[in-house]
């Protein structure tokens, strides 16, 4: 981790100033959608996309565009996720699932060093093979967010994270305008989407109409831009580029969920010990659903394990979650034992203290703890509580 | 997160649950040495890392030297380590204490337990500072007689009256002629002169949250004092999340804090 391979992130970058890419807006009609898969592909890339798996839609490796979910959509509310029918034929017509993207650049387990026996002592071999050159297709506003805040925890905060800046540095990515707002969707209220304007090499809006499928396509970088004269495509008209940006502003509109309007981070850290905090600690099961399906959760701990030999042992790094009891474990006792105590670090990090340390909120309104939580615990409720219930002007700490 | 090879090479019983260990490069890399109030993140193969701070002995340029008490898996690993056995070691970490700060000052020095670790560091640096402090005090509290560390040393600055070191234990034995009770009751035994005072104070969170506001009481400002924090750490590089405490990364950030900085956040029970 010490030494950064890069430090910069040039590639998901704007084109230069003037670059007439950087307005120029194509079409890619609905039967040529496949070869931007292929020319991924034959460009070294491994293609990651949303596919239908075992009743949702999960982020998985892609071989053709049949993987993903055509004709599929999804309900989403507190605690319920379901897959259903559309009318259409629509490729991207759902929101967001129970992976992000994070599992990608930040995997769950990942082996830091290897270690072996020799003599007395013993050496260190870092992972020599190398990082996966990933292209992601179908990456919401809300999640090039989340990408940009794990940029910053990973490669802009001091250290820089090597297995995080491997998988980063060349990934491609193809974002995806939002057609359709999930039941639990905030992003409209966190400013996060749901139109992505920067952060992307491509980005794609759907567009279905009565007897035409095509894709609107942005260029958000040069390498976007030769990825795209790789494929049949042409400049798009204005009718074309309106009916994309109506699309966006439908979605806008059609949020499930918002984010109360308030000095959020002055409220949280004005109310530790407001009694909403144990109400909800009655509800919470500190199952860490919502620490593993966000997209920003950044925390993990390191395991070593060795062989049954004795001589050779490895280290691996692992998600781990502000909800368990470990986490916060100390010679001395358990820091934060209380339920009530853990959901509290997990929701003022999320949106307080994040601030602190990273510049912005730590959410993105995905929605995603919303929908996975067994007991349907919903973060915008639970802020709204204080806001209504919180004494009007507490003094706040730091 | 690759730790460099070290070997260990001298160890001294301190206490039933106490050790100090040195340990040399075993190979052609180095780490720079740590300043008083720093951290090394020290690892036995196969059993895994912990944070372990300078406790201020430099017997050879490129040796490092911790105390370490035997709590879990990986410090009773390390106790069980003969001489000459590997470990891996990265680091520096974290903030040093704030010994610029201190010349012509009157210092205090409050250590409970394990908390005498980093500070004697601390102490070690200001006798023999070029720019040195007008005084300096060590109080000290441990749970029984047996369980002061570094006693011989104690024993010695004792004999020679300087700095003054005042002692104290929870739970005294028959021999025991020092002061019972927590560490805060010795404070007003040491002779401050408050506006000109900076309390350096490493120990269990209560016991700096209570010496902390007994500070207060004698009119040293939150601001003249400095604690040392300990929060569950994996990575000191400020990546896995654990050493959270409110806004700040204790292993980036800290783990030395001016008091006034983390106070509202020390008042919060299980933050
Ligand atoms: C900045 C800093 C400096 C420290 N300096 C010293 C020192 O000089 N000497 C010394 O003896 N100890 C020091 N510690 C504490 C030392 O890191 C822990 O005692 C050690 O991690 C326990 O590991 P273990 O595997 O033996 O215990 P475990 O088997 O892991 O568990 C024993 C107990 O310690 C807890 N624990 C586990 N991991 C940690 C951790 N990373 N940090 C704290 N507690 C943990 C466990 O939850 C359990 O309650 C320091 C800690 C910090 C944060
Ligand atoms: S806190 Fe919830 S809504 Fe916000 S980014 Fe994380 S999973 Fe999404
Ligand atoms: S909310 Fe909890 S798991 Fe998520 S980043 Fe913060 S401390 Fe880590
Ligand atoms: S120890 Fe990992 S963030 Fe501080």
């Amino acid at each position: 981790m010490a030494s950064p391979p890069h430090t910069t992130l040039e590639t998901n970058a704007p084109p230069g100033s003037g670059s007439a890419m950087e307005r120029l807006q194509c079409i890619l009609e609905r039967e040529d959608f496949p070869r931007l898969i292929t020319v991924l592909q034959e460009q070294g890339f491994e293609v990651i996309g949303p596919t239908v798996r075992d009743g949702a839609i999960v982020y998985e490796r892609l071989e053709t565009a049949k993987d993903l979910p055509e004709g599929w959509t999804d309900a989403q509310e507190a605690g319920q996720y379901r897959l259903n029918k559309r009318q259409d034929h629509a490729l991207f017509g759902y929101a967001v699932g129970p992976h992000s993207w994070k599992q990608f650049l930040f995997p769950a387990n990942s082996r830091l060093l290897s270690l072996h026996r020799d003599g007395n002592g013993f050496t260190v071999e870092t992972p020599a093979e190398p990082a996966p050159r990933y292209a992601f297709i179908g990456v919401r506003s809300c999640e090039l967010r989340a990408i940009a805040i794990q940029d910053k925890v990973f490669l802009g905060s001091g250290a820089v994270d090597r297995t995080y800046a491997e998988r980063r540095e060349p990934l491609f990515i193809v974002a995806l305008q939002c057609g359709v707002a999930g039941g639990t969707c905030f992003c409209v209220s966190m400013q996060a989407g749901p139109r992505a304007e920067t952060g992307f090499d491509l980005a794609l809006t759907e567009v279905l109409e009565e007897t035409r499928h095509y894709f609107v396509v942005q260029t958000g970088s040069d390498r976007g831009a030769q990825i795209l004269a790789a494929l049949p495509h042409r400049a798009a008209f204005p009718e074309e580029i309106q009916a994309a940006r109506r699309i966006t502003d439908h979605t806008a509109r059609t949020m499930g969920r918002e984010m109360p309007k308030a000095d959020i981070p002055a409220l949280l850290k004005a109310n530790y010990d407001h009694a909403r905090w144990d109400a909800v600690a009655e509800r919470c099961l500190t199952c860490a659903n919502c620490t593993l399906a966000c997209p920003t959760c950044f925390c993990s701990t390191v395991e070593d394990v060795t062989d049954l030999t004795g001589n050779h042992a490895e280290r691996w790094r692992k998600w781990d979650s502000c909800f368990t009891l470990s986490f916060s474990s100390v010679a001395g006792g358990i820091t934060r034992a209380s339920a009530k105590s853990r959901y509290r670090q997990w929701l003022t990090h999320k949106l307080a203290t994040w601030h602190d340390q990273f510049g912005s909120s730590g959410c993105v309104g995905c929605g995603r703890c919303i929908t996975w939580c067994p007991v349907g615990i919903d973060i915008t409720e639970e802020v709204r509580a204080l806001t209504q219930t919180a004494p009007p002007t507490p003094p706040a700490p730091g | 997160m690759r730790p460099t090879p070290y070997r260990l090479v001298r160890r001294r019983r301190e206490t039933r649950d106490t050790a100090t260990f040195e340990y040399v490069p075993a190979g052609p890399e180095q780490l720079s040495a740590l300043a008083p109030g720093q951290f090394n993140m020290l690892s036995v193969f196969g059993v895994g890392e912990a944070a372990f701070s300078s406790c201020g002995e430099s017997p050879r340029p490129g040796a490092f030297v911790h105390t370490i008490r035997a709590v879990g898996a990986l410090t009773q690993a390390i106790h069980r380590l003969k001489r000459g056995a590997i470990v891996g070691l990265r680091g520096p970490f974290g903030n040093p204490w704030p010994l610029a700060r201190t010349a012509g000052k009157d210092v205090l020095l409050i250590a409970g337990g394990l908390g005498i670790a980093p500070l004697r560091g601390a102490l070690r640096s200001l006798l023999k500072a070029a720019d040195p402090p007008r005084r300096v005090t060590l109080l000290y509290g441990a749970r029984s007689p047996v369980d002061l560390v570094y006693r011989h040393e104690l024993r010695q600055l004792r004999r020679r009256g300087q700095p003054p070191v005042l002692l104290t234990v929870d739970r005294p034995d028959r021999l025991w002629r020092g002061h019972v009770g927590v560490v805060p009751k010795l404070l007003t035994l040491a002779a401050v002169a408050p506006v000109q005072t900076i309390a350096l104070v490493c120990g269990p969170e209560v016991m700096m949250r209570f010496t902390a506001r007994a500070l207060g009481v004698l009119g040293i400002e939150d601001s003249q004092i400095y604690v040392s924090l300990e929060r569950n750490m994996s990575c000191a590089l400020g990546f896995c999340g654990h050493c959270q405490f409110g806004p700040v990364f204790i292993c980036r950030d800290g783990p030395v804090f001016r008091y006034d900085r983390v106070r509202p956040w020390l008042d919060i029970p299980e933050l």
